[in-house]
């Protein structure tokens, strides 16, 4: 569970975050849309510290992950992260992308943790990709892995920022479809996308921020089909 | 000055006094000391570009005051050296700083071309970081890698394949560079020609000489550097 209390992240003189309070439980997959500028990344990016929160708290298992005596390396390993661009480590095999983390953080062994690779690399149909390089895989098949290298640290909950908007078209579907398995099995996520129709599919809950504030928040189909705030109704006229 | 006797003389000499000897010692202590050199200044090069990138996270405050006085001093170091000649650092450090140790010359002066060259090499290096998306670098983070780790795992191995065609270029301006080590005394090339020059009273034919051999010398380094940088455009 994940604890947002009265959020807020300013950079130099422009206030970015003004204020975000919200509750993740577990098994939630909160989809998070908005113009863009409104914030939405930065509140993915403050939630596994990549970005300091100026003021407010997160506390993750009821635990803040602010304070400074807090082992941030730690609070990582349980907050599994997938960027727009992949970030994919070029010099590395796909299986040594995979297997870095759970090996040089975790401590496991060569062989434990390529078979929790093979096993990622099957869920996400890649196997037998395992010894090629990021370099001769397309935008779909490298987003793929990402989300196995997350995978592999086996982590409480998962972060998407805009895991497709870098990707050519043909190739949204077979990311977005190994997210929806993801939340079939039960993952918490918290997902930033401009992909509405997933969204509405995926979504066990759904914000809306803007300008740096939730604007709207709650069913996903309810927020759709009925939406209160006039914010979130110019949105969806220009985008839906 | 170029004539037939004068020539026919030098190599006389040169040959019964066996001064290819000489030349022989020059080019081994030349190579050696850019070395020693190179090593020294990746290491030195390596320590005060981190320093220059690195951000603090932690709160202690020792810790922020340590690495503020850090970036100080090697902030300082690089504007010595890089303001004053290397001639005069070099001299500096024989004279005053290490000749008292009695070690070696050439690894005196290996360490000495080392501190000069680590200015130049930080910012070779800090470029070549730099350089690298700083995705790889949330990437690594986001893993539970820490700063050091993500650093020498995934950043320096990208970053060093960026730099080696200009680490190169660094060690063959040292071993140009370290013809100078004649002014504390060491042996090298250059001083090699002196000692022919001093005993055999002709300038041009033993100048000539270490002249080609550096030319040697570098152009196969060239040729290298330019085979990394074809290979490392292919992989591009």
């Amino acid at each position: 569970m994940i604890r947002i209390q009265d959020l807020r992240k300013s950079f130099g003189e422009l206030e970015v975050l003004k204020g975000i309070t919200d509750t993740i439980f577990q098994g939630e997959v909160v989809v998070v849309i908005g113009p863009s500028g409104s914030g939405k990344s930065t509140f993915l990016r403050c939630i596994n510290k990549m970005e300091d929160a100026t003021s407010g708290d997160i506390l993750l298992d009821g635990n803040s992950i602010l304070r400074s005596d807090v082992d941030i390396n730690k609070v990582r390993q349980k907050v599994g992260m997938v960027f727009q661009h992949f970030n994919l480590f070029p010099h590395m095999s796909v299986l040594d992308n995979i297997t870095l983390a759970p090996i040089k953080v975790k401590g496991m062994s060569k062989d434990e943790a390529q078979k929790v690779a093979f096993d990622l690399l099957d869920k996400v149909g890649l196997r037998d990709k395992a010894n090629e390089y990021p370099s001769r895989l397309s935008g779909g098949q490298k987003q793929r892995i990402a989300i196995a290298r997350a995978l592999a640290m086996n982590p409480e909950v998962m972060l998407f920022d805009e895991p497709t908007s870098a990707l050519d078209p043909e190739m949204v579907k077979e990311v977005l479809q190994v997210i929806l398995d993801l939340a079939n099995e039960g993952m918490t996520m918290v997902i930033v996308t401009h992909e509405m129709g997933f969204a509405r599919e995926v979504g066990t809950r759904l914000m809306f921020m803007d300008g740096g504030v939730i604007v709207e928040n709650g069913n996903p189909k309810d927020v759709f089909d009925n939406p209160q705030n006039d914010r979130t109704k110019l949105f969806f006229s220009k985008v839906l | 000055m170029f004539t037939m006797d004068r020539t026919m003389a030098f190599f006389e000499i040169f040959i019964n006094g066996r001064y290819y000897e000489t030349v022989l010692d020059g080019l081994y202590n030349t190579i050696l000391l850019s070395l020693i050199a190179t090593g020294v200044g990746l290491a030195i090069g390596l320590v005060v570009a981190v320093s220059q990138i690195l951000k603090v996270e932690s709160d202690n405050r020792f810790i922020k005051v340590f690495v503020k006085v850090f970036k100080f001093i090697t902030k300082v170091y690089v504007d010595i050296i890089r303001g004053t000649p290397a001639v005069v650092q070099i001299s500096f450090l024989w004279l005053v700083v290490l000749g008292p140790l009695d070690l070696p010359r050439v690894l005196v002066g290996g360490i000495a071309f080392g501190i000069n060259s680590g200015a130049y090499m930080a910012e070779v290096i800090r470029g070549g970081i730099v350089a690298i998306d700083k995705g790889q670098m949330e990437a690594g983070r986001s893993l539970g890698l820490s700063y050091g780790q993500t650093m020498m795992v995934i950043i320096l191995p990208q970053a060093i394949k960026q730099m080696l065609p200009a680490l190169v270029n660094e060690f063959i301006v040292l071993i140009k560079e370290t013809a100078i080590i004649g002014f504390i005394g060491g042996m090298d090339l250059m001083k090699a020609a002196d000692i022919m020059i001093g005993n055999t009273y002709n300038f041009e034919i033993p100048l000539i000489m270490v002249a080609i051999i550096y030319l040697m010398l570098t152009s196969i380094l060239t040729w290298f550097m330019r085979g990394i940088e074809r290979r490392l455009n292919k992989q591009g």
